[in-house]
């Protein structure tokens, strides 16, 4: 190898070795494991095939996971990616207030979300919590929110909505604001209206942070579970577990760690779907160098 | 955005009002923790106006846990998450947009792996990795897994791939070796990048909440979101007063910091070219 | 550690290799609590007071945060081939740590005719969920149970006597429905009772089969039994009062928002630990009573709470330090103090005895509703593999209390679930 070869691999080496350990390792890992069962004591585990599969078919509490975790997913990414959008839009215009309506937009990424889903926790109480009190203020009954299955994974929605949108926002912010000029005036000498400037300027130029966003939304779907521990832990009857909640109970509270990993494949299948179908499918629409 | 296309007459009445909705509903949690942090407790479910101002619940939240140790946790972790992120993202990214060695390509693709497969939701692999080297119950356990991090090592390449070629080889001819001209070249130019990547990388750690918690089981090494979550889920149920005092109290310092210096993280995005 | 009881430790410590030349033993012992607060102050003053009787003995208080996390520590420590000697894990946890062969049984380190007698001064309720297969693998310390709370003003509005608790099932419903008050327009302002069902609804779930004379699991924990028609009847008799009766919110009610429910008048009487008992005097701003839970065919209610376990990896030495600290801790006069401190219930029935016990129960006498339900009491849920038994139960309940399965289906599926966990431990 000549020179600027050993320099270019001892550069990349440090980082290399770390995803190697903490990335592709445990990727291998978790599907060798997901062959084997469970050790118990000292005893390796012995290989069991497709058993933990098995399990997981059969297992509806992961069904019922896989489920919710496609509509959290279906629900908080097209949503935040819009209001993102709206907001830096807003914010980027001349309106009034728009300073305050930047910070308020933008809070929500600096809260823990352990710290805020307590607080949310209060507004869904029922008869003296905030959303009743609006409700009932608007006549409306008394609603259990997150005791009833069929909202209670909507309330995880919002949650997650208000987290995400305000960091999303920043990068459009920052795209909106490096469009340049010459093109409104040049629109405008056209006489396009407000509609069709937005919609066929600005959103184009808007798509590579579109996509990065959205790679940004889909692996937060599947990532995020901060307020599902607090909120429900999972319940009621696992209407908000999500699949990586149930990773986290069935590795670190039943400590069955070959099922774990079962379950951690389907993860890792869905992630990388994910990215294939975007490499595939949105990196032809969208120019990237 | 020219101000040529701004919302006129009705339709900027209702986007104002739009906007200012949204903007009340996203302020609603902060709002609420401050109020309940400053009044008594019985107060934390009632708004009146006259409710009278204590300072107690900031008292009794500090008594109880030893938030300034998890504070200074946190601090610990995201400021060697982030120094070792960039050290070994620069280098990194440097080989990558501008040196030529075999298996690159796919040296690169394995790069990009991370970005979808986050150490996240390698939760169970990972505190076994961490377990075979003694590191659990400890800041490093929480930080080794992002100190190589894919999205900074690709931000980085992008940026250094647009440095001309021109600066590199004059420093080249003054005979500065391959670190020198990464230092003085590449990365004063990469500056924002650097800057809007510190506030994603701070943000995500400071606030990263379910591997912390799995791999720390003591004070001296939980960071600020465990420990939040330790001493509210206590087993006589939630007492909010004292939870958003903590809340205050642990963030604080994070929100004023952003608030004042937001616009210039909007531009160094701006510049950063993430977008 | 405060730095005063740092150095207190530390000065105990170096006091007793002054004066002995024996080896010193030291202990590990893991309590489970976030650290600060009022709690790990007494915690390390019972510590020291120990050494100074025991100069031979140091004990290394470690606080390891919730019941799960002090757990998951020991067993990964235990793993690791450093286990702490001595923990304070929950009662429940005993069959998971002896399946991880991480435990070793008291009776064997205190075999003497002294030894046995304390293991037997205990509340009986409190050694079912401590002893299986004839050893006793737990010491009671820090135990709770469920007891009823109600608002004597709620009641006094509602033409109720203030000073009579429910005391059968027909009379909770009876007294919900008149507590239970409605708006103009029909929207519900006030419940007539509240059962938390989020969490760890099984717990709360074993207040209403006990009374209804059925238990849910053997004392092997290799056996449940939720499909049992006591068991469905009980389920019944909960979902029946969210959604026929309408005097309990409808669906999953969150545990940890229950007292503030109370304390904001929205439910007249709910069901919470005794641990409680501390907030709810400090927090409501009302007169209010504390009951056994009411009665359905006998009275009854699952005990709570942690015990005393002994690390089989410890060396001899270290362990038998631990019975000593045990011992120690456990002393009538001992018990009776905490129990006053915390609102746990002192476990032994000599420390009720005690003049200081006396005297804060004529005091406050609502302290002894739990003492006095004792009697009826029994062990918490507990079986192998039990996280995954109480989920499989826990989600059961839920799905029955939400509407989405009819009891009966709801418990049938419950046990076929469990069964299915536990078949590799039925032999």
């Amino acid at each position: 190898m000549n020179r600027p070869a050993i320099t270019g691999w001892l550069l990349v080496l440090p980082a290399a070795a770390l995803l190697a350990l903490f990335t592709h390792w445990p990727i291998v890992g978790t599907v060798w494991d997901s062959f084997h069962a469970t050790p118990k004591g000292a005893n390796p585990a012995p290989f069991v095939g497709l058993e933990n599969y098995q399990v997981m078919i059969a297992d509806e509490v992961f069904w019922k996971s896989l489920w919710n975790n496609l509509w959290f997913a279906l629900g908080t990414i097209p949503i935040s990616i819009a209001l993102a959008l709206v907001m830096a839009l807003w914010v980027n215009s001349a309106m009034r207030g728009r300073t305050w309506l930047r910070v308020a937009f933008f809070t929500p990424t600096v809260l823990p979300m352990i710290a805020v889903a307590n607080i949310w926790l209060f507004f869904y109480t029922p008869q003296y919590g905030l959303l009743e009190k609006l409700t009932t203020g608007l006549g409306f009954g008394t609603h259990n929110w997150l005791g009833t299955e069929s909202t209670a994974l909507a309330c995880m929605i919002v949650v997650a909505i208000w987290k995400e949108a305000g960091f999303f926002m920043i990068f459009y912010l920052a795209a909106l604001q490096s469009i340049p000029p010459s093109l409104a005036e040049a629109a405008a000498l056209e006489g396009a209206p407000r509609g069709y400037y937005l919609r066929r300027i600005v959103l184009p130029l808007l798509m590579p942070t579109t996509l990065f966003v959205l790679v940004n939304a889909v692996i937060n779907s599947f990532r995020l579970v901060d307020h599902i521990v607090v909120m429900t832990r999972g319940g009621p009857n696992n209407a908000t577990s999500l699949l990586l909640f149930h990773v986290y109970q069935v590795g670190f509270s039943f400590w069955d760690t070959g099922y774990a990993a079962a379950l951690t494949v389907v993860l890792l299948a869905i992630l990388a779907l994910a990215a294939i179908g975007q490499f595939v499918f949105l990196d032809r629409k969208v120019h990237y160098q | 955005m020219s101000r040529l296309y701004e919302p006129t007459g009705f339709s900027r009445a209702l986007e104002t009002g739009a906007a200012w909705l949204l903007g009340f509903l996203w302020i609603l949690p902060l709002a609420y923790a401050v109020w309940t942090a400053f009044h008594p407790s019985e107060y934390s479910a009632k708004f009146v106006l006259t409710a009278p101002l204590t300072l107690e619940n900031f008292v009794r939240a500090w008594d109880a846990a030893p938030f300034a140790r998890y504070f200074a946790n946190s601090f610990a972790l995201v400021t060697m998450v982030l120094a070792a992120q960039l050290v070994l993202g620069t280098l990194a990214a440097y080989a990558f947009a501008r040196f030529e060695f075999p298996g690159k390509d796919i040296a690169f693709i394995l790069v990009l792996v991370q970005l979808m497969i986050m150490p996240d939701v390698l939760i169970v692999e990972n505190y076994r990795t961490m377990s075979r080297l003694g590191l659990l119950d400890s800041i490093p356990a929480i930080g080794l897994p992002y100190v190589a991090s894919a999205f900074g090592i690709f931000l980085l390449r992008q940026t250094f791939k647009t440095v001309p070629r021109e600066l590199d080889e004059a420093a080249r001819v003054e005979g500065a070796g391959p670190v020198a001209i990464l230092l003085k070249v590449y990365v004063p130019l990469a500056k924002p990048v650097y800057l809007a990547y510190g506030l994603v990388s701070v943000s995500y750690h400071w606030n990263n909440f379910l591997w912390p918690l799995i791999v720390t089981n003591s004070v001296t090494s939980r960071p600020v979101t465990v420990g939040l979550q330790v001493f509210s889920s206590g087993d006589q149920g939630i007492d909010w007063s004292i939870i958003t005092a903590a809340t205050l109290m642990t963030s604080g310092p994070l929100l004023v910091g952003f608030l004042l210096f937001q616009r210039q993280f909007v531009q160094s995005f701006m510049r950063a070219g993430i977008r | 550690m405060t730095t005063r009881s740092l150095w207190r430790t530390a000065a105990a410590g170096l006091a007793a290799i002054a004066f002995t030349a024996a080896a010193q033993t030291e202990i590990t012992f893991y309590y489970p609590v976030a650290v600060g607060g009022p709690i790990t102050k007494t915690i390390d003053q019972m510590s020291a007071d120990f050494e100074k009787e025991n100069p031979g003995i140091k004990v290394k208080p470690v606080y390891a945060g919730t019941y799960q996390e002090t757990l998951v520590k020991a067993i990964t420590a235990h793993k690791a081939g450093t286990p702490p000697t001595t923990a304070i894990l929950l009662s429940t946890d005993m069959y998971t740590l002896i399946d991880e062969e991480a435990i070793a049984p008291w009776d064997e380190l205190a075999a003497g005719a002294d030894d046995k007698k304390w293991i037997a001064s205990f509340y009986p309720a409190f050694m079912a969920n401590s002893q299986t297969g004839g050893k006793t693998w737990g010491i009671p310390f820090q135990r709770s149970t469920i007891v009823l709370y109600w608002n004597k003003e709620l009641f006094k509005e509602a033409g109720l006597d203030p000073n009579k608790a429910p005391a059968t099932w027909k009379e909770m419903l009876e007294y919900a429905q008149k507590l239970t008050k409605k708006d103009a327009s029909g929207n519900v302002t006030q419940w007539g009772v509240q059962i938390p069902s989020s969490g760890f609804p099984y717990w709360l779930f074993q207040g209403l089969t006990t009374p209804n004379g059925v238990e849910l699991m053997n004392a092997a924990g290799t056996e449940t039994y939720f499909d049992r028609k006591e068991v469905i009847e009980a389920l019944q008799y909960w979902t029946d009062l969210g959604r026929k009766h309408k005097v309990m919110s409808p669906g999953v009610v969150e545990w940890g928002t229950t007292p503030k429910d109370f304390f904001e008048k929205k439910v007249a009487m709910i069901w919470t630990t005794t641990g409680n008992l501390t907030n709810v005097k400090n927090n409501a701003k009302f007169d209010f009573g504390v009951a056994m839970l009411p009665a359905s065919k006998k009275r009854g209610s699952p005990t709570g709470g942690g015990n005393f376990y002994v690390f089989k990896k410890a060396t001899k030495a270290q362990q038998e330090a631990a019975a000593k600290f045990a011992k120690f801790m456990t002393q009538p006069d001992r018990a009776a103090q905490w129990g006053i401190d915390t609102g746990y219930v002192a476990v032994r029935p000599d420390a009720w005895e005690t003049k200081r016990m006396k005297d804060y129960v004529a005091g406050f006498p609502v302290a002894a509703v739990a003492r006095d339900q004792l009697q009826y009491s029994v062990a918490e849920l507990s079986t192998h593999e039990n996280q995954r038994v109480t989920k499989a139960l826990n989600d059961g309940l839920q799905a029955a209390l939400t509407g989405a399965k009819m009891p009966e289906q709801a418990m049938k599926d419950a046990q076929a679930e469990a069964t299915r966990i536990l078949r590799s431990y039925k032999r």
